[in-house]
């Protein structure tokens, strides 16, 4: 765990501290049980971005996929009568077909990421709705999927079923990230992509596997916001939501200009984020101030990690002149 | 890392020795602790014996040269952990060009830094035109007109060359709009270029320019903000012949005007043909001073490394006489002469050099050979098999090795530690089950860093806190630590430091005699011909001629580069 992330944890934990002061409720079983499978939710998405982040591209069409893979689950399985562990991993192919989209249409024909997403980001929503002819796709009643359910909704020994994927895959996405070869490729094309294609890296491939990975993590991440919610109105369902996952990346202490972050950071990142949202609602903060506070907090952690960056540098210039100073009085 | 502790009589010392005429009286100046007018009366004697070629019947330049225009006395200026100046004194008169050489290392960057008010010494005083300073500010250093003309040039590519001289201060038009007056502006910058000799009209836009001739822009904003001192760093590392002539030109015309430069190169020989006086810096110390008369290439090696360089001769010699054909490209056509095939053989064992004009196509065939670029049709040939290289991972995997041109951008990544960039093109060799072995790694670094004299705390440093010469060699690393059929080095030597550099011709020799089909593209053309066992000469994308070593001469090489046929 470096410097920057058992910073980020000492933030989480005061303000944790803090707002279970003003309001006990905050430490209450299922307050924690819920925010968890909120960070759960939002934390498998979350990686999916850094990846894509990590290269230094951007992934804004997740939102959209969201809602656009979680209508098409539900429709498969509740109205198509697929059975759910058919569904469930075409769901996820789907959700690499689109991430490999991306990468094809970013490294080989050369466009930009931002502007391939955000086409994919108007597109998967536009389809979504026309999809289902911008009604709501939802579960008739009495519709049960008991093991499906239990794997996304459910909990063991009290704890999210979610949030324990979310750490599996995170343990999962931490060795490929710090400890593989291709997580070595990453950080390396992150850093300087020319320099890596000069050192032989097939740097399209790698840069497209990084946004499969994204596709295929935000798919699984629509399949348990759609068991969450239940039903999916296409028009607004994952709207945001990867600003959300962008926005904890950052927290997290990835670059935009990629190369630099950690898979603990962007965990940390989800956990803030969420711990906020929750703020806001148990200290009676109005809601529609929700977004004004998250935004706040990140603007104030960027800027004290980038200040606290500049002074430790300065500091360590002037001890190191005053000895220079020092060793040439001594002479 | 220098020792702060040396005394400058050690060098007093060291110069009257090796018996250059008024190389004491340069030293005198400095040591001397007597009264101040007898120290100013003897150094206007020093000076009027060492500027030969002054010209003294022009009476404004003669009563010029009795006051410096910039005079530094015992600037140090420390870094942490390290001693960048120490004690360093200089002075430049009007119209007079310095010749300012060192290793890498030896403070120059740091002498720039604190003329340019980019940083202030910690003791020592700047009198610039009379004021003394403690030391300067960007401000008051561009106020007293001293301009910088950068290795790097910052030139805005996309304005045309008026625009550029004056960026940031165009004539505007009456009104409250504040438009750009742009006829004035063009009428404003044609005398400057008339002045540094420039062949094309103000509204060029710069992108259309040679290098040469973009630095002539450069000179032109100096002279446009009334310079007194040019400061030329490094400006002809990345000048063929040709536009090296022209660039020497320009700073003839600049003394011509009164107008002083301070000149700094690696490229000893052209040091040699402009400057009036060399001042040699090593360890932060001044190491010399070489009157005109006493300039010569050897002399100024000697002042900068102490030790006579043998090893470019030594690279010169080839153990073996060169084997089978290894890399055969034949018909082949890079982006930016579409319309010219190339047929190119390197044999095995020897150094084949790439000689010719910036822009002939080099660097271009260069990248086609390692796979990043396609070629236009024709075809590779690899030890007399077919070879397909569709990317640079290709050439790799094939042992086609390139040592690129520019070596922050795209030979190494600044920010990786030492071992992580030379695993990085055989990281799976540094892996079990896909996951990187930090121990593997390192292990391969340090045989590396022994065998090429890497100097570096350890092989966890990060490759961007090093120098140009050992960033060098671990580019070279990464390649050497995998098994190299065919070393490709785009301007190897380029701004590294002549110890250096001689490290480096020797690594290549041992290659050739490894066996490795070595291809050095160079612009230095002492180099190309001091190295190389055969020397091929583009021009204009083509292959132009290929040179064997007895008919290897300066004339030849530029005959072919500039498209004649060499005697």
């Amino acid at each position: 765990m470096s410097k920057k992330d058992l910073g980020l944890l000492i933030l989480i934990l005061a303000v944790g501290a803090v707002v279970a002061i003003i309001n006990p409720r905050f430490l209450l079983p299922i307050n924690l049980a819920n925010t968890s499978n909120l960070i759960g939710l939002f934390g498998i998405l979350s990686i999916g971005q850094a990846f894509v982040i990590i290269t230094g591209g951007i992934e804004l069409s997740v939102g959209s996929v969201v809602a656009l893979l979680g209508v098409l689950f539900i429709d498969f399985i509740a109205t198509r009568g697929m059975a759910w562990p058919v569904a469930l991993p075409l769901i996820l192919v789907l959700g690499g077909i689109i991430g490999l989209a991306h990468g094809w249409l970013i490294t080989r024909l050369k466009l930009q990421p931002f502007v391939v997403t955000l086409c994919g980001l108007l597109i998967y929503r536009g389809v979504a709705r026309f999809y289902t002819a911008d009604g709501t796709a939802g579960f008739a009643f009495g519709q049960n999927f008991p093991e499906l359910e239990f794997l996304t909704a459910g909990r063991s020994w009290g704890v999210p079923n979610s949030f324990i994927a979310l750490i599996v895959i995170a343990v999962v996405m931490w060795v490929v990230l710090h400890r593989s070869v291709f997580g070595r490729y990453l950080y390396a094309i992150g850093k300087n992509e020319e320099a890596a294609k000069y050192s032989g890296i097939r740097t399209g491939r790698i840069v497209m596997a990084a946004y499969v990975i994204c596709g295929v993590l935000t798919a699984l991440s629509a399949i348990y916001f759609a068991m969450y919610t239940r039903s999916i109105s296409p028009a607004s369902h994952g709207q945001f939501y990867e600003l959300y996952a962008i926005a904890a990346a950052v927290l997290g202490g990835f670059s935009l200009r990629g190369g630099e972050g950690s898979l603990i950071g962007v965990l940390l990142g989800t956990v803030l984020l969420q711990e906020l949202q929750n703020l806001v609602n148990l200290l009676g903060i109005p809601s529609s101030l929700n977004f004004a506070v998250m935004g706040g907090v990140i603007l104030i952690g960027v800027l004290v990690d980038q200040q606290w960056g500049v002074f430790r540098a300065r500091r360590r210039m002037l001890e190191a002149t005053r000895k220079g100073v020092a060793g040439a009085a001594a002479e | 890392m220098s020792t702060p502790s040396r005394q400058p009589q050690g060098d007093v010392w060291k110069l009257s020795k090796l018996g250059c005429a008024g190389s004491r009286f340069a030293l005198s100046r400095r040591s001397i602790d007597g009264p101040r007018e007898a120290r100013q009366s003897e150094s206007k004697t020093a000076h009027r014996l060492l500027s030969g070629v002054m010209n003294y019947s022009d009476p404004s330049i003669v009563a010029s040269t009795d006051a410096p225009f910039l005079s530094l006395n015992g600037v140090r200026k420390t870094y942490p952990g390290v001693v960048a100046l120490d004690g360093f004194s200089i002075e430049v008169r009007p119209g007079e060009v310095i010749g300012l050489v060192g290793e890498n290392g030896a403070g120059k960057s740091t002498l720039m830094k604190i003329l340019g008010g980019v940083t202030r010494p910690d003791t020592g005083t700047i009198i610039v035109d009379g004021a003394a300073h403690d030391g300067l500010t960007v401000e008051a250093s561009i106020g007293s007109g001293i301009a910088f003309v950068h290795q790097e040039l910052n030139l805005f590519e996309n304005l045309d060359v008026a625009a550029n001289i004056f960026f940031g201060r165009e004539p505007l038009r009456a009104g409250p709009l504040k438009l750009v007056d742009r006829a004035r502006l063009r009428a404003l910058a044609a005398p400057l270029l008339k002045r540094v000799g420039a062949n094309f009209s103000a509204d060029t836009p710069v992108s259309a320019l040679s290098l040469a001739q973009q630095q002539m822009v450069e000179i032109a904003k100096a002279l446009s903000i009334k310079a007194r001192l040019v400061i030329l760093d490094e400006p002809t590392s990345s000048l063929p012949i040709a536009e090296t002539d022209k660039l020497l030109g320009v700073i003839k015309a600049l003394k011509a005007d009164g107008i002083s430069v301070i000149f700094i190169s690696h490229r000893l020989h052209e040091v040699e043909r402009v400057a009036d006086r060399v001042v040699v810096l090593r360890d932060g110390m001044l190491a010399g001073t070489l009157p005109k008369s006493a300039i010569n290439h050897d002399q100024m090696v000697k002042l900068m490394i102490g030790r006579m360089l043998k090893e470019r001769e030594k690279a010169a010699e080839s153990a073996r006489p060169p084997g089978s054909v290894a890399l055969s490209v034949k018909a082949i056509r890079t982006a930016a002469y579409p319309d010219r095939p190339v047929d190119l053989d390197v044999r095995h064992g020897e150094i084949l050099g790439l000689a010719g004009l910036v822009g002939s196509g080099r660097t271009e065939l260069a990248r086609v050979l390692f796979g990043i670029d396609k070629s236009f049709g024709g075809s590779f040939q690899l030890d007399g098999k077919d070879l397909v290289l569709g990317s640079a991972a290709d050439a790799v995997a094939n042992g086609i090795f390139l040592v690129p041109e520019d070596r922050k951008l795209t030979g190494i990544l600044l920010d990786l530690s030492i071992a992580q960039n030379i695993s990085l093109p055989n990281l799976p060799a540094h892996s079990r089950r896909s996951l990187v072995s930090a121990s593997a790694e390192a292990a391969t670094a340090e045989k590396q860093k022994t065998d090429l004299g890497i100097r570096a705390p350890s092989v966890q440093t990060r490759t961007g806190t090093l120098s140009g010469g050992n960033q060098q060699k671990v580019v070279l690393a990464k390649w050497l630590a995998m098994k190299p059929k065919v070393m490709i080095l785009d301007e190897p030597t380029r701004g590294i430091d002549i110890g250096a550099k001689a490290e480096i011709y020797g690594l290549m020799r041992a290659l050739a005699d490894a066996g490795v089909a070595v291809l050095m593209i160079s612009s230095d053309m002492e180099e190309v011909i001091g190295v190389s066992d055969r020397i091929a000469v583009m021009h204009e994308g083509q292959i132009s001629g290929i040179l064997d070593k007895e008919r290897f001469s300066q004339e030849n090489v530029l005959l072919l580069a500039v498209g004649k046929q060499p005697k």
